[in-house]
This record gives structure tokens, C-alpha cells and sequence, in this order.
């Protein structure tokens, strides 16, 4: 059989309208929430402009490497992630079941996440903003008392929206509000993947692209709220002696791989529906690059807005002390203006120090409010939004924040729905006649009735369980194996020669230098750092108790060890596929052959697997 | 606007007006109400009196409800709200937030939802219809193709073949293949 000329486009596989769809779908599934809301954070706890040296330093050891690695192995193999591994070595098919349990565990709860956006948002259409006001008690004498102790912000996210039980161990009923607002996401998730790539290739159009729009208004806005100045300034200061800090540079390799949405199967996924003759190494430095151009991007906005609300809260604080000096010794209206505040104190505190000290005055202090950092949830949910409040057109700023959160979430689902779906689609689970809009719809059913658990009272806490165990320690894993597969089973000379089949390059020594030694030994220093210091901190959570004495502080409580299995079975189900499938893969060469049992993968390579 | 004898005028009149308000009484006069200790920061105390009852002041808790129940009236007539005129021992019942008999989110959920669905639904349809073009379209094509055979194949039609009386050779009939492979 002659090698056919340009057939493989014929052999039924569906594919990109362009390159720049498959590109800004790459991006999408790489750019998602955590760039908004975990490297602004980890920006700031570790010593500002001075994280980005170990950044981009893991940017370029590891992140553009093993992206290289796998839009290399998609497109090579024109498979998704569990047929891929399968082909390269039958020994090795667990990787991709491994990565596949990890794009269903964190579809599950992800969608979720953007499920409380979604009720945000559409909360932000009310005139209040429902957050912003604390509902009033029985008698209406005063506000409810769980909102005046803690934030109206607070209770609106805790309460009204989570509705959330003092323990995990409470599950609560289920919301029907979260319920709607979640069947109503899997609706849209399923709108925009029913086709697989040929809908969601259009949708990322607009997914993909309209977040940067957005950032860019925060930009101009949040640049011109005062206290901006003062929040970018403490945000971008470098602190270098942080960088003696081995913490920091965990934090920013865990940071780059899972900005990078490695190991999921999904960018094997995008990859393997490109043309062979692609230049995949230009891609793989492209995402990789915008990627974290976005994550700076975007902290800008971010850390202007936090300013602004640090500064608020400082005025108010000033204001209030003012108001208590004013009223208990009686003096003139305006006397005492902010400006003028310390040299008042000063003043008062020598001539009558005991009827300052009975006033009780909280010390005000800009760097003390800068200094209060949130990643995460709390930092959209509750900080934002009490940021919002404050910015004149608020209900216009809600609906925007709302709709690039949700863009930018919804853009990582379909990367994650397309590692879940690809596979699936290729495993032949249904007949070939049966419609791709059944599978995608059972998968979005399914995942659908599983999620509702999400909704139950103690969700959020379950949500978190997830994010620590499911989404962090399978994937460096599985990303270490697929390292070491690619580069010592399926031997990197082959490979360098197939990457140099479809880029036309030769691999240069950056790519052979950090695959083969690199990017392998990083991860497995960065593997066993981040698995010692999981196993260090005691499992616990902080939960919101409204009968807790500290409240407003959350309450300290250890997972109970149902809970605690839970989480361990989470973290090493998709790691224990790896070695399950090799040995179920030996045993059944065993009873085959009953000769020699291992048998070298056979002479195949990217052009061979096209014709 | 600062604060003067005319201002303290107006206030007089106000809690006059209050408490002829609230006991229906019209002999409260502005002269009734006495203020006293007025210092910079603008607070003060004042007293009520009883002229029909001989200069006994009237007792706190009437003064407390009269005012609280014109205390709109009161604000509005110094253009300031509860929290800039503060009365020291009568706290305000807060009127609730404006709650439209629908709640809004539910609205904007509805409107989110039809747009999704409608999407779906268009969709789905879309892709039968594609599918069914597609079925009929292929075996417009095999119709055609297999015409074209026929000619090509034989010099005779198989039709008429298959008419006449004749046995259907198996080894032409109902092979799938239209060219041998290599």
C-alpha cells in the first residue's frame, strides 16, 4: 500500500475551521478562573513583582516543555488521551484512564463553581444589589443578627446563596435555587459541546475572547478609582529576600502547571483534531505565553479594585474614630478631618489619654487593609462584590465581572468536556449511527445528577475537598508519567523525529535538554514537596458557624475520617489507574504469549499511524 | 447650612408640631418646647412642657413617640436623613427593602433558560435534518452508482438479467466491493 497523498483529512475525523480556532480554544481551556483569582493572590502573599522570577522560571522549565509534550502527542496520534497512551504502549493506557478520571472529577465541581456565578449574576440585575443590604429582623427593629455581626456581602454568600451548614458532616437539603442555576449551566455546557469541536469551536469565539474585553473596561475603570495607585504599588513591589523562601518556588510551579491545565487529556484532545503538518512547538509557546501575559493582565484590574476597597475601608475606618472623637468631646463639625487625624490623636492622646483609651478606636492602617489577602471564592465572591458596591453604576460592573467569570469558566468546561467526550467518543461506547448529541448528553445528564450534591448545604465544603485532592496531586502524577513515557518508553529519538515530520524542524536542544532530564526531575521534586506539605498541614477547614464564639471568624474543624478517606480515595484513583492497567495489561500478555512478556512497542511512528 | 437661632426656630416648631400631632392636642406652642446645653458640635437637650398643666414637663416616653412617629417629617424639614440627625434613645424601625412581587433573578433565570433551551432544541433539530439530508443524499448516490454498473459491467443490463428467467450468479450478486482490492 503507497503512501496515499493529503487522505488522513478524509478518515471521518471531525476538525478545526482554522487554526486560530484550535489556538483560542488552547487558550481558553488553559486561561479560567484561577488566573483571575490564585496568581493575583499568590502574587501578593509572596513578595509582589519578585514571584514573577520564579514564574517565569518554571514557565520555562516546565510549563512550555510539557505543553510541547502534549499537543505534540495529540496531533501525532490523532487520538484522544486514552487511545493515545494505548497506541504508544499498551502498558501505558492507564495514564490516559488516569487523565480522563481527572477531566470527570473536576467537570463535576467546576461546573459548579460556575453555577454560583451564574446565581450572581443573575442577582446583579436588582436595584440594590441584593448584596449589599442586610434583610432586617423579625420585629424590624434592626438587621438580621447573622448579617450584622459579620458583612451584608458575607451573608449573601454564605447564607443566601450557599445556604451553608456549620459542618461537613451536615449535609442540609438541597438548594433549589443552586439546583436551577446548575441544571441551567449543564444546559449551556451541553448547547456549546453537543457536537464536540464543531460547536464548541464557535462558541470559544466569543468565550475566549470576550473576558479580555471586560478586564480591559475593569482596566480603564479600576485604574481610575483612587487607591488604585496605592493597591498596585504593594502588589507589584518585589521583596526579593522572599525568594530564599523554598515555599515560593513550589507555589510558582504548581501555579504555572496547573494554569496550564496539564494532564487533563483535553489538550491532547484539541491536538489531535489539527492537521499532522502542524507546527506544534510555535502553538505550544503561543498558549503557554499568553497564558501568562493574562495572569498579569488581569491582576492588574484585580489589585487596582483591592486598593480601592483597601482605601475605602481605611476612610471609613477614619471616619468612624472622627465621629466618636467628635461626638464624646463635643467639637465643631469638620474640625477633625482626615488629613489632620493624627495630629489630633496625638494631641488628645497627651491632654486626656483615659477618655481616648475608653473610646475604644480601632487603629486604622492602609497596609493592614492592603495586607488582608483572599484567593479563591472569597475573593470574587466577597471581596469583589463589596468592591462593586461602592463604584458608582454598580449593577453594570456586577453583570460584567459576572459574565467574564462565567466566559472564562465556561471556556476551561469545554476543554474539560472534550477530555471526558473525545475518549468516550472513540471507545465506540454507543454505536457509531447513534448521534454525537446523545453521548454528550448523557454526559452532561450524568454529570448533571451527580453534581447535585454540590447543592446540598455542605457543598461548598465538598467543593474544596475536590479542588485540594481531585485537581492537584493525580495530575502532577500522571503529567511525571507521561514525561517518562514519551521520553524513555516511546524513546525520544522517535519522537524527535516525528515533531520534525510536522513542525519541519529539527528539535532543538532546549526541547531534548528539558524532556528528557528537566522536566521529569522538576517534577518529581516539585511531586514529593507538594505531597510532603499536604500530609504536613493537618486536614482541616474553616467553617462558617454562626453560633461559633469568634464569629465572624470562621471556625477550625478537622475533616472526620469518612471524609478524610473520601479525600484520599479522590487523590488516588486517577494515580492508581497508571500501575492497575500495566499490570492487568501483563497479566493478559502472560496468558497470551506465555513467552516473552514484554513486547517492544512495534515500528510506528506519526506517518505511519495516517495511513 | 449652619446653625443658628432661626434653625432652632424651625426645630421648636417641629417637635411642637409632633407632639400636636401625636396627642391631638392643639395647645402645644413653640414656647412649650425649651432647649438646653446647645453646644458647637450642634446636640443639645431639650424638654417638653405642659402649659395647661403648670411648667410639669411631659413625660419622656410621649415625646419618644410623638417624634417617632413624624420623624420623616422632621428630617425633611432640616434635609437630613436618621443617621445625620440623631435622636439619643429612639431608635428608627427601618423600613424594609422594596421587594417587587416577583423576585427579579427568577425573571432574568426564565429569560436565560428559554434562550438555551430554544438553542438546544435548534440544534438537535438541525443535526436529524442534516443527518436525514445526508441519508437521503447517499442513497441517491448508490441508486446512481449502481446504475452506472450496470451499464459498465456487462453488456446486457442485469435487470434484464434478473428478469428473464436466470439464476443470479452469487459470486457477482451482492458484493459489497465495488472495485477488488489490491
Amino acid at each position: 500500500l503507497s503512501a496515499t497523498p493529503e487522505i488522513p483529512k478524509e478518515d471521518g475525523r471531525p476538525k478545526w475551521d482554522n487554526k486560530f480556532q484550535y489556538i483560542l480554544s488552547c487558550i481558553g481551556f488553559a486561561v479560567g478562573l484561577g488566573n483571575v483569582w490564585r496568581f493575583p493572590y499568590l502574587c501578593q502573599i509572596h513578595g509582589g513583582g519578585a514571584f514573577l522570577i520564579p514564574y517565569f522560571i518554571a514557565l520555562l522549565l516546565e510549563g512550555i516543555p510539557l505543553l510541547h509534550l502534549e499537543l505534540a502527542l495529540g496531533q501525532c496520534l490523532r487520538k484522544g488521551s486514552i487511545g493515545a497512551w494505548n497506541t504508544i504502549s499498551p502498558y501505558l493506557g492507564g495514564i490516559g484512564v488516569g487523565s480522563w478520571m481527572v477531566s470527570i472529577l473536576v467537570s463535576l465541581y467546576y461546573n459548579t463553581v460556575l453555577t454560583w456565578v451564574m446565581w450572581y449574576f443573575i442577582n446583579s440585575f436588582q436595584e440594590p444589589l441584593p448584596w449589599s443590604v442586610c434583610p432586617l429582623n423579625e420585629n424590624r427593629t434592626g438587621f438580621n443578627e447573622e448579617c450584622y455581626e459579620s458583612t451584608a456581602v458575607n451573608y449573601f454568600w454564605y447564607r443566601k446563596t450557599l445556604n451553608i451548614t456549620p459542618d461537613i458532616a451536615e449535609s442540609g437539603t438541597l438548594q433549589w435555587w443552586l439546583i436551577l442555576c446548575l441544571a441551567t449551566c449543564w444546559a449551556i455546557v451541553y448547547l456549546c459541546t453537543i457536537r464536540g469541536i464543531e460547536t464548541t469551536g464557535k462558541a470559544i469565539y466569543v468565550t475566549a475572547i470576550f473576558p479580555y474585553l471586560v478586564l480591559t473596561i475593569f482596566l480603564i475603570q479600576g485604574l481610575t478609582l483612587p487607591g488604585a495607585t496605592d493597591g498596585l504599588i504593594y502588589l507589584f513591589t518585589p521583596n526579593l529576600n522572599i525568594l530564599k523562601n523554598p515555599r515560593v518556588w513550589l507555589d510558582a510551579a504548581t501555579q504555572i502547571f496547573f494554569s496550564l491545565s496539564l494532564a487533563f487529556g483535553g489538550l491532547i484532545a484539541f491536538s489531535s483534531y489539527n492537521p499532522s503538518k502542524n507546527d506544534c512547538e510555535k502553538d505550544a509557546v503561543t498558549v503557554a505565553i499568553v497564558n501568562s501575559v493574562t495572569s498579569l493582565y488581569a491582576s492588574i484590574p484585580v489589585f487596582s479594585v483591592l486598593g480601592f476597597k483597601a482605601t475605602t475601608a481605611y476612610q471609613d475606618c477614619l471616619d468612624r474614630n472622627i465621629i466618636s472623637i467628635i461626638n464624646e468631646f463635643d467639637l465643631p463639625e469638620e474640625s477633625i478631618m482626615r488629613q489632620n487625624y493624627t495630629t489630633w490623636i496625638n494631641f488628645l492622646n497627651s491632654s486626656y489619654p483615659e477618655k481616648i483609651a475608653g473610646l475604644k478606636l480601632k487603629s486604622c492602617d492602609l497596609q493592614e487593609f492592603l495586607a488582608q489577602s483572599v484567593s479563591g471564592t472569597g475573593l470574587a465572591f466577597i471581596v469583589f462584590t463589596q468592591a462593586i458596591i461602592l463604584m458608582p453604576g454598580s449593577q453594570a460592573w456586577a453583570i460584567l465581572f459576572f459574565i467574564m467569570l462565567f466566559s472564562l469558566g465556561l471556556s476551561s468546561m469545554f476543554g474539560n468536556i472534550e477530555g471526558v467526550f473525545t475518549p468516550l467518543l472513540e471507545l465506540r461506547i454507543i454505536s457509531k449511527s447513534a448521534p454525537k448529541e446523545l453521548l454528550s448528553g448523557i454526559i452532561c445528564i450524568i454529570s448533571f445528577l451527580i453534581a447535585l450534591c454540590f447543592t446540598l448545604g455542605s457543598g461548598s465544603y465538598w467543593i474544596d475537598i475536590f479542588d485540594r485532592y481531585a485537581d492537584s496531586v493525580p495530575l502532577l502524577f500522571i503529567a511525571f508519567f507521561e514525561v517518562i513515557g514519551v521520553v524513555y518508553i516511546y524513546k525520544i529519538k522517535r519522537f524527535s523525529k516525528d515533531v520534525k515530520w510536522m513542525t519541519g524542524r529539527k528539535l532543538n536542544l532546549y526541547w531534548q535538554i528539558t524532556w528528557r532530564f528537566i522536566s521529569p526531575l522538576l517534577l518529581l521534586i516539585v511531586f514529593m514537596a507538594f505531597v510532603t506539605l499536604q500530609m504536613q498541614k493537618p486536614s482541616s477547614y474553616t467553617a462558617w458557624n454562626p453560633k461559633y464564639e469568634g464569629f465572624p471568624m470562621k471556625e477550625e474543624k478537622v475533616y472526620p475520617p469518612w471524609v478524610q478517606a473520601i479525600c484520599v480515595l479522590l487523590a488516588a484513583l486517577p494515580c492508581v489507574c497508571v500501575p492497575l492497567v500495566a499490570l492487568f495489561q501483563l497479566v493478559k500478555q502472560k496468558h497470551r504469549n506465555k513467552g516473552p512478556s514484554f513486547v517492544p512497542p512495534e515500528v510506528f511512528s506519526c506517518q505511519g499511524a495516517n495511513s | 447650612y449652619a446653625w443658628d437661632a432661626n434653625e432652632e426656630y424651625l426645630f421648636k416648631a417641629m417637635v411642637a408640631f409632633a407632639m400636636r400631632r401625636y396627642s391631638s392636642k392643639s395647645t402645644t406652642q413653640i414656647s412649650n418646647v425649651l432647649l438646653c446645653n446647645v453646644t458647637d458640635r450642634v446636640s443639645f437637650w431639650f424638654v417638653v412642657t405642659d402649659s395647661s398643666k403648670n411648667v410639669t414637663t411631659v413625660p419622656g416616653s410621649e415625646v419618644e413617640a410623638a417624634i417617632r412617629m413624624n420623624r420623616n417629617r422632621i428630617n425633611s424639614a432640616f434635609l437630613l436623613s436618621d443617621k445625620t440627625l440623631q435622636f439619643l434613645k429612639i431608635t428608627s424601625t427601618l423600613s424594609p427593602p422594596v421587594e417587587p412581587s416577583t423576585p427579579v433573578w427568577l425573571i432574568v433565570f426564565g429569560v436565560v433558560l428559554c434562550l438555551v433551551v430554544a438553542g438546544i432544541l435548534f440544534l438537535i433539530v438541525s443535526g436529524i435534518q442534516k443527518r436525514k439530508k445526508k441519508n437521503k443524499e447517499s442513497t441517491e448516490r448508490e441508486n446512481l452508482e449502481e446504475k452506472v454498473e450496470v451499464t459498465l459491467e456487462n453488456g446486457i443490463p442485469c435487470e434484464a438479467l434478473d428478469l428473464k428467467a436466470g439464476h443470479s450468479n452469487g459470486v457477482f450478486a451482492a458484493d459489497d466491493e465495488r472495485f477488488t482490492s489490491l
